[in-house]
């Protein structure tokens, strides 16, 4: 309970943690929703916000509000695929690269190299083309996740080295520890905190993704998301007809979603950072 | 000859190696995928209303094939790809029938071009001399404000910070142009307006990507100047008595820009993904909108194309970055 007390002292993480909580609970009350989020015409068309549709209705009759809790919900269930998965792929690769290198190390590094190098972007759109009939939640989260593991295999693998000079890792090979409990036991508990930092910042990457994807028309529309809703309004000209309303109701939910879910992580990363603890909490 | 052997060479083999697997996952991508891309485009011609009748489709099958390199083993496909690229030969568009791809990312090569190296170059230096100044002074108050500012602007993506700006500037206020990169119908000429044309249109992607670029430099810059300020030799240069000017430009900046250049070169390949959203929001003129509407019309030779454009292009940006780094790092000159 300490370490939640110590984060609260950081203004940032006090708001952002409010606000991913009222969002999440936006996600939860489409267990409520009246509406059926792919119908079209359940709901007069192109309304004003009122007390009877809180966000207006768009022009293709659906209610705005309900709408968006469906696309905050789904937009966060790609990037819980997106995040989880990857992290699963980065642990693997940096601890195999960290713990056996030479030559493992250099080919698994080279890999993730390349991918950071390589305009990742153009290859996701090649491959949400070809797979386009396809695609479903599970089907772009897991695409994403595939591509989003390279950055923070690095940032474990040089965890793990650091792990690997220590005493502690010689007097657990000496005292007969296998290599995998050696690295779920021993090595996990250091990484843990470290995973949980990059799964932030990654489901941020996903939820960006999943938005320039939906623009480009690459995911099914029919599905909404934080970016279809968004490619709805856009195609059915919100902007020039001054639906403000429904334009905006995504923009500004997807702001509130990058900025709180980046300031958690930095200020968790800070907190996990013993030099700037010190600053924060320690001098009191 | 110390640096050949242990810095340019192993660093020529990456270039290449880099370049190899990423055309060849190009090459294979679409291979291992489960749409046919030939019948994709029989599907979409038909679906448009044209009729064939099955003679000429059988002919129609053998040409679409032979176009998409699909005939033969995957051995003799995969060599017949390597040498149309060494021919710079990368197919036609079926978005605009009979013109090759090349043709197409040549025109709008010079748009990208300009707009990523003229933000990329503003955005790092300006990001750099605003965070480095924040960074010495980071007591001050408008150095915590500049701070929080970067903080809110870092995580929006590219399109939607791109599309705010839109919406803020050319369509409520109304300052600026809200599509493409000149006036309809404006002739290419090198005369002052059309360069103010271009200018006026060019802005406001040019001012989402320097500000999300910028804000990003800035950040980094603050806390590596912060961490160097800590460091022993600085604080002993303050103790010894040198100038507070010289310790700031010869001690500190010298030693932040190192981080700061492999920060670029690591970077860039995000760069470049975030100036062709941007142009897509703008209908800026170049591989971006040329990207969107291949995208739009299942124009499946053009996105490979500039794919495989960019992969060339982009290593190579990375490794003209990687070859200056020496001259500023006297530690890899010498060893």
């Amino acid at each position: 309970m300490s370490v939640l007390r110590d984060l609260f002292k950081d203004y940032r993480f006090a708001l952002s943690f409010c606000v991913l909580c009222m969002l999440l609970a936006l996600a939860l009350l489409t267990i409520f929703s009246p509406h059926d989020p792919t119908f079209w015409g359940v709901v007069p068309r192109d309304l004003k916000p009122s007390r009877d549709n809180l966000l207006g209705t768009n022009s293709k009759g659906q209610d705005v509000f309900w709408q968006a809790t469906f696309a905050v919900r789904n937009s966060l269930i790609i990037s819980v695929i997106a995040g989880t998965v990857s992290r699963v792929v980065a642990v693997l690769v940096g601890m195999v690269a960290g713990y056996k290198g030479r030559g493992t190390d250099r080919a698994l590094m080279f890999i993730s190299d390349s991918l950071l190098v390589i305009p990742l972007f153009l290859i996701i759109v090649m491959l949400a083309m070809l797979v386009r009939d396809m695609m479903n939640l599970v089907t772009l989260g897991l695409l994403l996740a595939f591509f989003g593991w390279a950055w923070d295999a690095r940032v474990i693998r040089s965890l793990i080295l650091s792990l690997r000079e220590r005493e502690f890792t010689q007097t657990a090979v000496l005292s007969g520890t296998g290599t995998l409990q050696l690295v779920l036991k021993e090595y996990m508990p250091f990484a843990t905190p470290l995973v949980f930092s990059t799964l932030i910042n990654n489901m941020a990457w996903a939820i960006g993704m999943e938005m320039t994807l939906a623009i480009l028309g690459l995911v099914n529309m029919d599905i909404p998301t934080l970016g279809t809703m968004l490619q709805w309004a856009i195609s059915y000209q919100a902007i020039l007809l001054g639906y403000w309303w429904w334009i905006l109701t995504p923009i500004i939910l997807a702001i509130l979603l990058f900025v709180a879910l980046y300031w958690l992580s930095v200020s968790i990363s800070e907190y996990l950072d013993p030099r700037t603890r010190i600053q924060r909490v320690g001098a009191q | 000859m110390m640096f050949m052997k242990r810095y340019l060479i192993p660093r020529l083999i990456q270039y290449f190696l880099v370049i190899f697997l990423g055309i060849t996952a190009v090459f294979f991508i679409p291979r291992f995928t489960p749409s046919d891309p030939v019948q994709r485009t029989i599907a979409q011609l038909t679906s448009m209303g044209s009729y064939l009748d099955p003679a000429s489709m059988e002919d129609f099958i053998e040409d679409l094939t032979e176009m998409y390199g699909l005939k033969g083993s995957m051995l003799q496909q995969y060599g017949a790809f390597w040498q149309r690229l060494f021919r710079g030969d990368f197919g036609v568009s079926f978005f605009q029938f009979p013109t090759p791809v090349i043709e197409l990312i040549g025109t709008s090569l010079p748009w990208t071009l300009g707009l990523l190296l003229t933000t990329t170059f503003l955005s790092w230096t300006l990001g750099n001399i605003i965070g480095g100044l924040a960074g010495h002074f980071s007591r001050r108050r408008w150095s915590r404000a500049l701070d929080t500012l970067a903080m809110v602007v870092r995580p929006i993506p590219y399109y939607i910070f791109a599309f705010g700006l839109l919406l803020l500037l050319a369509y409520v206020v109304r300052w600026f142009p809200v599509a493409g990169g000149t006036d309809i119908g404006r002739k290419v000429a090198f005369n002052w307006p059309f360069i103010k044309d271009v200018l006026r249109h060019s802005f406001l992607p040019a001012l989402s990507l320097v500000i999300l670029g910028g804000a990003i430099n800035f950040q980094t810059m603050k806390l590596i100047v912060q961490n160097v300020n800590a460091e022993d030799f600085v604080q002993y240069a303050k103790l010894g008595g040198v100038k507070e000017g010289r310790i700031v430009s010869r001690y500190v900046i010298r030693n932040a820009l190192l981080p700061q250049i492999t920060g670029l070169a690591l970077s860039f390949g995000q760069i470049f993904s975030g100036a062709l959203i941007t142009e897509i929001v703008f209908s800026y003129p170049g591989l971006g909108t040329l990207l969107y509407n291949a995208i739009v019309t299942g124009d499946y030779n053009l996105i490979m194309g500039i794919t495989l454009l960019s992969i060339v292009a982009i290593t190579t940006a990375i490794l003209v970055i990687d070859l200056l780094y020496p001259l500023f790092d006297p530690r890899v000159r010498y060893t």
